[in-house]
C-alpha cells in the first residue's frame, strides 16, 4: 500500500477529483497547505509598507491506494493538474505499513 | 518507529486525545482538513444555484511511536474515534526513518 | 458766500422733498406686511412657493432631511451596496467589489461636478430640441449652485444640497451594474465604461425623468411628450443598470469555471449587512424623493417599508416552500427587490398598492433568479439582471397602475392638469404611458451599452488574463488581499 501525496495550485483541485473518479477512487484528505518553491510570490502595499508575500496558498491531497493503482493514480493526477507554468506542485509517494478502517476495525486492503 | 496518522471526526478530537494520553502518548500533531469518502455531503443553493459541497470537515492527528506500543495506540485511536456510523475515518501506518528533537539534537526514540 | 450758502440750503430741501415722496415705496420693500410674512411661512409648511419676502432662503427642516436623505443614499453604496455584493462574490474577489463601488463613488461625483448636474438638471437648452433630453450648459462645474434654492426643482432646499442628492443617485446606479460582471471585468475597463455609460445613458435619462424640460417628466413638465411618472427611479436607476447590465454580461461572458466550479457566495454575513444597509439607505432614496419633508416623503417612508418586508418574507416562504429552507440570501434577495419595486411608485401609491407590489416583488424575481437564469444559462453573477432590471420594469409599470392623486397632489394638478397626466390617473390609461417610458429606457440602455462595451472592448479589452481571473482580482488588480490571516 501506499500514500500518495499531491500538493497542486487550489483551482485545480476540482479538476483532480473529477479525475481520480474517474478511476474510481472513493476516499482522499485534502489540507490547504502553503507551499514555497520556485514559483515567486508577489509583494503587497498597504499605504507604502511593502510586505513579500512568498508563501503561494497550496492544495495537499492525501490518497491511500493499494500499490497496483498508484502509477495510474500519479498519472491522472499529473495530467489533471498540469497547466504547464511554474507552480504546478509536486506528487509523492510515501510507503504505507497498514490502514485502519475506525468504524470496522478491518485492516489492511480491505480498508481502503 | 512509526508514523500513525488518523484521519477522524472533529467532534471526537477531545476524546481521542484522552484515550491517547491514558496510554501514555504525549505529543501530537492536529490539522484540520476536509476528508472526502463514502460519507456524503451536502448540497447548498444560493439563488437557484446548487453547489454540492462533497468535502466534509474532519481533524488529522499525527503521532509518531516507537514500534513496540502501535499496535495499542491504533486501538486507543479506533475505539475512542469509533461511532459506528460512515464517516467515522481511516488510521494509517508509515514507517519512519529517523526523528530529531530540534531543542536537544536527541535520535531515535528517545526523541519522540 | 451768501451765494454759496443759499445753494446748500436749497440742495438739502430739494433732497428732504425727494426722500419724503419715495419713503412709502421704501417701506414697502424693506418690509413686507404681516400677511405676506404669514403667507411665507405657511408655504414653507405646505412646501409650496415663498413668494418674493423669502426668496433664495432655504428652509431648515427641508433642507436638514435631505442633507440626511443625501448621506443616507451615499450610504446605500458605500458601504451598503459594496458589502452586500463583496459578500457574494469569492473570497479571492472581495476587494475587487469595494474597489470598483469606490472607484465609481470618486469618478461619478467628478462627472457631475464637470457636467452631469448641468446636463440632467441644468435648462439653458430649453426650446432647442435637445432640450427634451438634455438640460443645458448653465450649471456646468457646479457654476452658481449656492445654497439658494433653485425653485424649478424645490422650493425651500439648497440647489447645492439638491445637487449632492442627486448625485448620489448618480453613483449608486452604475455601481449596480458591478453585480453582473464581477469577478471578470479589468477595473480599467470599469472605469471607462462607466464614464462613457453615465454621458450616454444616465445624464440623459435622468433628464428626461427628472429635469425641468425632460420630455417623460409627467409630474412636473407641463410640456412633457410622455407624461410618464417615476418617483425615485424605477426606470432611471434599476432599469437602466439592469438591462445595461444584462448586455455587458452578455457581451462579456461568464466567468471562468462558470457551471463546473463553486462560485458560492463567501460571506453571507457580509451580504446581510449590507442589505440592511441598502434598506436603511433606502428611505433617503425613496422618502428623499420628495424633495421635501412633506406629506408625500412621509407616505413613500411608509410604503418603502412596507413593499420591502413584504417581499422579503414572501422571497424567504416561497424557498422554504419549494426548497425546504428559508435562506438568508432569499430574505436579503427579496427585501432589495421589494425595494427596487417600490422605488418608482413610493411616493405615489397608498399602503394597499405597496403591499401588492411587495408581493409581486418577492415572488417574479425569485423566478428569474432561479429558473429563467438557469435555463438561458447567462451568468449574471450577482443578479443585477433578475432583481433591478425585472423589479425595476415591473415597478415602472405597476406605478401606472396603482399611482393614485390621493397620495401625491401632483397627480392631480399643476403639470399634470396641463399635459393630461391628472386625467390618465383619475380615468386611468396611465400604464400606457408608462409602457412607452420604459420602451424608451429599454431601447436607450441596452443599444448604448451595446456599442459602448464593444468600444471598450476594442480599446483596452474588458477581461483580465485567465491567469489573473484565477488567482483573483484583488491581488492581481488591487495588490491587496481581503483577508490577511
Amino acid at each position: 500500500m501506499k500514500l500518495v501525496v499531491a500538493i497542486i495550485k487550489p483551482f485545480k483541485l476540482e479538476e483532480v477529483k473529477e479525475a481520480l473518479a474517474g478511476l474510481g477512487i472513493e476516499g482522499m484528505t485534502v489540507t490547504e497547505v502553503k507551499g514555497f518553491g520556485r514559483q515567486k510570490g508577489h509583494t503587497e502595499i498597504y499605504r507604502g509598507s511593502e510586505y513579500t508575500v512568498d508563501f503561494l496558498p497550496k492544495v495537499k491531497i492525501e490518497i491511500a491506494l493499494g500499490d497496483e493503482l498508484v502509477a495510474r493514480t500519479v498519472e491522472a493526477i499529473v495530467k489533471s493538474a498540469k497547466t504547464g507554468k511554474i507552480g504546478d506542485g509536486k506528487v509523492f509517494i510515501v510507503p504505507l505499513e497498514d490502514v485502519v478502517r475506525i468504524r470496522t476495525d478491518e485492516h489492511g486492503d480491505a480498508a481502503i | 518507529m512509526k508514523l500513525i496518522v488518523a484521519i477522524i471526526k472533529p467532534f471526537k478530537l477531545e476524546e481521542v486525545k484522552e484515550a491517547l494520553a491514558g496510554i501514555g502518548v504525549q505529543g501530537m500533531t492536529v490539522t484540520e482538513v476536509k476528508g472526502f469518502g463514502r460519507q456524503k455531503g451536502h448540497t447548498e443553493v444560493y439563488r437557484g444555484s446548487e453547489y454540492t459541497v462533497d468535502f466534509l470537515p474532519k481533524v488529522k492527528v499525527e503521532i509518531v511511536v516507537a514500534d513496540e506500543i502501535v499496535a495499542k495506540v491504533i486501538a486507543a485511536v479506533v475505539q475512542s474515534a469509533k461511532t459506528g456510523k460512515i464517516g467515522d475515518g481511516k488510521v494509517f501506518v508509515l514507517p519512519i526513518d529517523e526523528a530529531v528533537r530540534i531543542r536537544t539534537g536527541e535520535q531515535g526514540e528517545i526523541a519522540l | 458766500m451768501t451765494l454759496r450758502f443759499s445753494f446748500v440750503r436749497r440742495t438739502i430741501w430739494l433732497c428732504l422733498v425727494v426722500v419724503l415722496c419715495s419713503l412709502p415705496v421704501l417701506a414697502e420693500q424693506a418690509a413686507p406686511s404681516m400677511d405676506q410674512r404669514v403667507a411665507a411661512l405657511e408655504a414653507y409648511v405646505t412646501n409650496t412657493d415663498p413668494g418674493k419676502s423669502l426668496t433664495g432662503v432655504p428652509g431648515p427642516g427641508h433642507n436638514g432631511w435631505m442633507m440626511t436623505s443625501s448621506a443616507l443614499v451615499l450610504f446605500m453604496t458605500l458601504p451598503g451596496l459594496a458589502l452586500f455584493y463583496g459578500g457574494l462574490v469569492r473570497r479571492k474577489n472581495v476587494l475587487s467589489v469595494l474597489a470598483q463601488c469606490l472607484g465609481i463613488a470618486g469618478l461619478v461625483t467628478i462627472l457631475w461636478w464637470a457636467v452631469g448636474y448641468s446636463l440632467v438638471f441644468g435648462q439653458s437648452f430649453k426650446g432647442s430640441g435637445i432640450g427634451r433630453f438634455l438640460g443645458g450648459t448653465e450649471f456646468m462645474f457646479l457654476r452658481g449652485v449656492t445654497s439658494a434654492p433653485n425653485t424649478d426643482y424645490a422650493f425651500w432646499v439648497s440647489q447645492n444640497v439638491f445637487a449632492m442628492y442627486q448625485l448620489m443617485f448618480a453613483i449608486i446606479t452604475p455601481a449596480l451594474i458591478v453585480g453582473a460582471i464581477a469577478e471578470r471585468m479589468k477595473f480599467s475597463a470599469v472605469l471607462w465604461f462607466v464614464t462613457l455609460w453615465m454621458l450616454v445613458v444616465y445624464f440623459p435619462l435622468a433628464h428626461m425623468i427628472w429635469g425641468a424640460t425632460g420630455m417623460m417628466n409627467g409630474a412636473a413638465n407641463a410640456g412633457a411628450a410622455i407624461t410618464a411618472i417615476d418617483f425615485a427611479g424605477g426606470t432611471v436607476v434599476h432599469m437602466s443598470s439592469g438591462w445595461s447590465a444584462l448586455i455587458l454580461c452578455l457581451i462579456i461572458g461568464p466567468r471562468i469555471g462558470f457551471g463546473r466550479e463553486k462560485m458560492a457566495p463567501h460571506s453571507m454575513v457580509l451580504c446581510m449587512v449590507g442589505t440592511g444597509m441598502l434598506w436603511v439607505g433606502w428611505y433617503g432614496f425613496n422618502a428623499g424623493s420628495a424633495v421635501a419633508a412633506d406629506g408625500i416623503a412621509a407616505n413613500a417612508f411608509m410604503t418603502t417599508t412596507l413593499a420591502a418586508a413584504v417581499a422579503s418574507f414572501t422571497w424567504g416562504m416561497i424557498e422554504r416552500v419549494f426548497r425546504g429552507h428559508a435562506s438568508i440570501l432569499g430574505f436579503c434577495s427579496g427585501a432589495v427587490a421589494g425595494l427596487v419595486v417600490i422605488t418608482p411608485a413610493a411616493g405615489f401609491v397608498s399602503s394597499t398598492g405597496a403591499v401588492i407590489l411587495g408581493l409581486i416583488a418577492g415572488s417574479v424575481p425569485y423566478l428569474f433568479v432561479t429558473s429563467v437564469k438557469a435555463k438561458f444559462g447567462y451568468d449574471d453573477a450577482l443578479d443585477t439582471f433578475g432583481v433591478h432590471a425585472v423589479g425595476g420594469t415591473m415597478g415602472a409599470f405597476l406605478t401606472g397602475l396603482f399611482a393614485t392623486g390621493a397620495v401625491n397632489s401632483n397627480l392631480a394638478g399643476g403639470a399634470a392638469l396641463k399635459n393630461g397626466l391628472a386625467k390618465l390617473v383619475t380615468e386611468g390609461g396611465l400604464w400606457h404611458e408608462q409602457l412607452k417610458a420604459i420602451i424608451l429606457t429599454l431601447f436607450l440602455a441596452i443599444a448604448a451599452t451595446f456599442v459602448l462595451a464593444h468600444l471598450v472592448k476594442m480599446v483596452v479589452g474588458l477581461r483580465p488574463a485567465p491567469e489573473i481571473e484565477r488567482q483573483g482580482l484583488d491581488l492581481m488588480e488591487h495588490g491587496e488581499e481581503g483577508y490577511i490571516e
